[in-house]
């Protein structure tokens, strides 16, 4: 079946003329339409829209200036401004908002002939890990339709599994990417921080915050990465660096290679299956030539505290833009402020109103240095450690969720507990490090994602050792059971 | 340390958020869960430890002060709930 096909497959079949964009597009859309009622992936399509991009990438094929994402269909994150096409993080407080432009990456999207799919489910801003605090409508993971795909990029991760698109983007936080890929059995890739720009990404926190693919494969993964990625002016925290390049991608070899296991990745509170197939993939690994040491980064420990201090400050600064003014509903109220205060109490969910308190908190007077500077302090701390791991080593490797996937509506109890289980994607954020997660193999049915991490700005060296992962894990490519 | 009831309620001017009771009282158990938490980073020694609000070194981007393509002001003001003569409308601000 066409849908079930990887990009890179697709860009072959259409090269040899064996099918065409617009017929590519209308299977993907013909497929939507039939499965996406089970499994909530979009919230928005416009199929004329999707029509008329593979139009372009058609004629693209046939003036000989096709690109190797051509005609591929790939869904966008709907916290990532799509110009004409409604963008609402979720959020009732953007209900109906029309970015009057582009982010960079849908820009660099089209540029490549890609045909932009629609846009994907998220937690509400992409506050939180299962997608579950959209003001919209659940997401359910395509291997087992009464659990979470993860989150906060579920959307993208479920329609990537479930191929209602072969390739999708997201955006990562805190493991926004990584998770939801690990949940849904595919891969996901955080960029190091700086080098895919972050235009037209609703910003939640700032310094953490990057865009990437979620994919089938590593090499689809790499496509879109190089695409998306390099220099841009409109961001200011956009390195001036080129593309992240796929040249080398299938030329790195296992042999030799050296990859950390920190010991606080390995705690116990990891699941006994996750444990299994993590473990598993060691030893397959270890008969390849990939060398192991066990290190310590103590700051891990600190990772979760640190994290939910300086991204909720920072989102309790960007979110203050959503005051009912220039977009979203607006409330009635007394006088200005009783206007902008209505506006939000009535635009925002519970979670994003939790965490813009707790970021207000720790940036309030007598606050600040007991966390926010104690929080940046960690950050430092960390970096520094992880900087002496990669002195000796050429990645760190753990789970990328310390659980399978859970139930939905299992973890709403205590908002607590599922923040406490984004510890081992954490650092890559603060550290501001390039991650990728793969399967690795499967607990009781339900997919383990692998995680691997390089130091900052070794993007090519990480896809390339991931994409070597991948060739000797049985089960990094296996399809959830979908119709 | 713990957030009292007062606390939350300050906090919540400050972000300009009008809270219910029901909310006030919700908002005031997972903050205390979340800074019980927080607890553990009081006690790392971190004195002479430079603070990052970064993760990577960069220095400040400047940008020639040209004049360049720009937001058309019906484009910016169109998702706008209420607009009038080309201006955002807002309640009064300044008292007579």
């Amino acid at each position: 079946m066409l849908t079930s096909l990887t990009a890179v497959e697709i860009a072959r079949r259409l090269a040899k003329r064996e099918v065409s964009a617009p017929e590519v597009a209308q299977a993907f859309l013909d497929r939507i339409a039939a499965h996406d009622s089970t499994y909530g992936a979009f919230l928005a399509i416009d199929p004329d829209r999707v029509r008329a991009d593979a139009q372009s990438a058609q004629a693209k094929i046939d003036a000989g200036q096709a690109g190797p994402l051509t005609g591929i269909p790939i869904a966008i994150k709907d916290n990532i401004s799509t110009e004409g096409l409604e963008t609402t993080c979720a959020s009732k407080i953007l209900k109906g908002y029309i970015p009057p432009f582009n982010a960079t990456v849908v820009d660099l999207v089209h540029q490549a002939g890609g045909v932009v799919m629609g846009k994907t489910n998220l937690d509400e801003f992409a506050m939180g890990a299962s997608t579950e605090t959209s003001a919209y409508k659940i997401t359910r993971n395509p291997w087992d339709t009464t659990r979470a795909p993860g989150g906060s990029s579920g959307g993208s991760a479920a329609a990537v599994c479930a191929e209602l698109a072969p390739l999708a983007i997201g955006s990562d936080t805190g493991g926004s990417i990584r998770q939801p890929a690990a949940l849904c059995g595919i891969v996901g890739f955080k960029p190091s921080y700086g080098r895919c720009s972050r235009y037209g990404l609703v910003a939640f926190g700032s310094s953490l915050d990057q865009i990437g693919p979620l994919a089938h494969t590593v090499e689809d993964a790499a496509l879109l990465t190089e695409a998306i990625t390099g220099y841009d002016r409109m961001d200011s925290t956009s390195l001036n660096l080129p593309p992240v390049s796929s040249k080398e991608l299938k030329s790195g070899s296992l042999k030799g290679l050296k990859l950390a296991l920190p010991k606080e990745l390995f705690s116990d509170a990891i699941h006994p299956g996750v444990r299994n197939a993590v473990q598993r993939s060691i030893e397959i690994l270890t008969k390849e030539g990939v060398e192991f040491g066990e290190v310590s980064i103590p700051s891990i420990a600190y990772g979760v505290t640190t994290y939910y201090i300086i991204a909720p400050a920072e989102a309790s600064s960007n979110l203050a833009r959503f005051d009912g003014v220039r977009f979203g509903p607006r409330a009635e109220g007394k006088g200005h402020i009783g206007v902008v205060e209505r506006s939000r109490a009535e635009g925002f969910g519970h979670e994003v109103k939790s965490r813009i308190m707790i970021g207000t908190y720790a940036l309030s007077a007598g606050y600040y240095d007991a966390f926010y500077l104690r929080a940046q302090q960690v950050r430092t701390m960390m970096q520094q450690e992880f900087e002496a791991i990669y002195q000796s080593f050429d990645g760190v490797l753990s789970a990328t969720s310390p659980i399978p996937a859970f139930k939905i509506g299992e973890m709403d109890s205590d908002p607590l507990a599922m923040k406490l289980l984004d510890y081992c994607t954490i650092p890559a954020n603060l550290g501001g490090m390039p991650g990728i997660s793969l399967n690795c193999g499967f607990s009781d049915g339900l997919p383990v994602g692998l995680q691997l991490l390089s130091a900052p700005l070794t993007d090519e060296r990480l896809l390339q050792m991931a994409y070597s992962v991948e060739q000797v894990l049985p089960d990094a490519t296996r399809r959830a059971p979908v119709p | 340390m713990s957030i009292s009831i007062d606390e939350v309620r300050h906090v919540a001017r400050l972000a300009r958020l009008e809270l219910n009771e029901a909310e006030i009282f919700s908002l005031q158990g997972e903050l205390n869960a979340l800074l019980g938490h927080f607890a553990d980073i009081q006690s790392i020694d971190s004195s002479g430890i430079e603070p990052k609000s970064h993760a990577v070194a960069v220095q400040n981007v400047w940008s020639e002060d040209v004049v360049g393509p720009t937001l058309p002001r019906e484009k910016a003001l169109r998702n706008s709930a209420l607009s009038r003569a080309g201006l955002f409308v807002v309640p009064q601000i300044i008292e007579d």
